[in-house]
């Protein structure tokens, strides 16, 4: 008797115990994860005295955010602003052309037939395994020889070719746009032109979305092209621009107030990206899931 | 990669009205339609992807001179490559740094995953976007986050360990180095990769687990055995990423030289080697050779991963 009831009792103690411990894990790593940030978070608060004077993960004597933030913008007359608006425009031209440009060549490999698909799909997926190394030296020398070096059009251009995009497409249209609802336009008399963007696109919508998040995250964030084609402090990025304070800073003597301007810079940089991916949620998961599943 | 079966609906002629058909032109501008759509693509790929593989390989096929300016050379600037003790130094480093941070990184995305999917916690949404939280920061960020945490200035470790009255650990030693940038990519990248395989684990149809747990298989046996063989193609997928991630090391390094610029050296990877000869010493030529060797490295790395994986699927049936 005593056995039976004992049994299911001890049972779920040990259940919950378990699922403690499950807690425990995922907390510790939860930490790991974010208070790094925080911790960039809170130094962005304080002066750059203050940041070496007092314990990092908690606010400093005065909260210095805003004058940071001044001093931020005004530093070097102002390239900070400048490489915030080299970063976005770069970031968005290249993320929208880029999608626009998958989303025709993604819904062509999914919903038309035609001579030499196969190969160019598998040409398409190939490059995508290339090192991006192999680029750097054509590319700049591309650049170069046609004048574009030091303007924006070196990063926007060949960021326009966006492999892994073509594919996420290709997996999206196949699913999202019904045969039969393409067969009934052609019935109704509709040229294939007019079906895409009165009812394709429409269809192609949240694939399109998430393909633009991932290219514009993977051009903000981008770093080894952008600093062999842009040279000129004027057209550096946020990622080039802060690397570069950053090396200044670490020359002993006359540049470590840099350190905090860095650390406020690094937040004004990674603030859109997480603003982004917070109200884009459902956006990079099914990017993710399209990405893993057929991959 | 097998692609899904898409039925025909490029040309379906039957639809269209007899008068129309005999017009030849409508018929063939109808053929046109999926490379009218490709266009765009099809131009900015030849331009940007094509054209600088053969522009790149054409030049690593040549060797400028002191006198008498570029000749062709063939195939030695490659053997020059393979006879270069620096480039597989870099390449032994990447190694290491890869032996340690892909399996930590993706046991961990993995042991991740398979929580999320099979316990129910409360307010998983927590738990997946504070994870992946690191991927939206950009590595150069995150590599100047973490060199300020590693370092003795203010970092708050060593900080912790001053006020415990220890001496700080020192991070950027010779030794130490390569965990250390290991440390920044498993940071950045574990929730990435757990969200893909999390996602590979959502995809498994349900009445796949409901058998084994009928026979009374526990969580770890049910892990084991079904869900991670289901996502098999997902695992294989993250490796072979991380592995060619890995080679081409180069923000993390390239950003933490500023603090440890004695062990960091010109050629510590061979992205930074290859950086360095190209654009400061302007050996363009030298320098392509050797992007296409990494590749070939790279593509024989991946080769392997799919070769083991292969054979080690063959002995467990």
């Amino acid at each position: 008797m005593t056995t039976q009831i004992k049994k299911p009792a001890d049972y779920k103690l040990r259940r919950g115990i378990n699922t403690a411990l499950v807690y425990v894990f995922l907390f510790a790593f939860f930490a790991y994860f974010v208070v790094p940030l925080i911790w960039l978070l809170l130094a962005s608060t304080k002066t750059n005295a203050g940041l070496f004077s007092t314990f990092g993960l908690w606010f400093g004597k005065d909260f210095n955010l805003l004058k940071n933030l001044q001093d931020l913008f005004a530093y070097d007359g102002g390239k900070f602003g400048l490489w915030i608006r080299n970063t976005a425009v770069y970031a968005a031209t290249a993320a929208i052309g880029s999608s626009i440009i998958s989303t025709l060549a993604g819904y062509a490999f999914a919903k038309y037939r035609f001579a030499g698909r196969n190969v160019m799909f598998a040409l398409v997926l190939a490059s995508t395994f290339i090192p991006a190394t192999v680029f750097a030296v054509p590319l700049f020398l591309m650049m170069s020889k046609s004048g574009l070096s030091n303007s924006l059009w070196a990063v926007i251009l060949p960021g326009l070719v966006n492999p892994f995009g073509v594919y996420l497409m290709r997996v999206y249209a196949a699913e999202a746009i019904p045969d039969d609802l393409l067969d009934a336009a052609r019935v109704d008399g509709a040229n294939d032109y007019m079906t895409f963007f009165a009812i394709s696109l429409r269809l192609l919508a949240p694939g399109f979305v998430t393909v633009l998040l991932f290219a514009f995250v993977g051009a903000w964030n981008n770093y080894f092209l952008p600093l062999l084609l842009l040279t000129d402090r004027k057209v550096y990025l946020l990622t080039t621009g802060l690397a570069y304070w950053n090396s200044l800073a670490a020359q002993p003597g006359v540049n470590q107030v840099l350190y905090v301007l860095v650390i406020t810079g690094s937040v004004v940089a990674v603030l859109p990206i997480m603003i982004l991916f917070l109200f884009l949620q459902r956006y990079w998961q099914s990017g993710l899931t399209l990405g893993s599943v057929t991959g | 990669m097998e692609f899904a079966e898409i039925p025909e609906t490029g040309i379906s002629s039957a639809y269209m009205p007899p008068a129309k058909r005999r017009l030849n032109w409508s018929i063939l501008s109808r053929k046109m339609v999926p490379y009218i759509f490709l266009t765009p693509f099809l131009i900015g790929y030849l331009v940007f992807t094509v054209y600088p593989l053969v522009y790149a390989f054409g030049m690593s096929l040549y060797t400028k001179k002191i006198i008498g300016g570029t000749v062709f050379a063939g195939i030695a600037n490659y053997i020059k490559v393979f006879k270069d003790g620096n480039f597989w130094e870099g390449i032994r480093n990447v190694l290491i740094f890869g032996s340690f941070q892909i399996p930590v990184m993706l046991g961990m995305a993995l042991i991740f995953a398979l929580i999320l999917d099979s316990v129910n916690l409360r307010r998983p949404t927590i738990f997946r976007l504070g994870f992946f939280l690191p991927f939206a920061v950009p590595s150069v960020v995150a590599a100047l986050m973490w060199g300020y945490w590693y370092g003795q200035a203010f970092g708050p470790i060593a900080q912790i360990f001053t006020a415990l009255g220890l001496e700080p650990p020192i991070f950027l030693t010779g030794k130490t180095i390569l965990p250390a940038m290991a440390n920044i990519s498993i940071w950045q990248f574990t929730g990435y990769n757990m969200l893909i395989l999390f996602a590979a684990l959502k995809a498994i149809p349900p009445e796949l687990y409901e058998a084994a747990t009928v026979d009374g298989a526990n969580a770890w046996q049910m892990a084991w055995w079904i869900r991670i063989p289901l996502i098999r193609p997902a695992v294989i997928l993250t490796i072979i990423f991380s592995v060619n991630g890995t080679l081409q090391l180069f923000n993390e390094p390239n950003v933490l030289t500023v603090v440890a610029p004695s062990i960091i050296n010109l050629h510590y990877t061979p992205n930074i080697y290859l950086y360095n000869l190209a654009f400061r010493s302007t050996q363009f030529e030298y320098s392509a050779a050797m992007a296409f060797t990494l590749a070939l490295v790279s593509s024989i790395l991946a080769s392997l991963v799919l070769f083991l994986s292969r054979r080690n699927q063959g002995e467990s049936r």
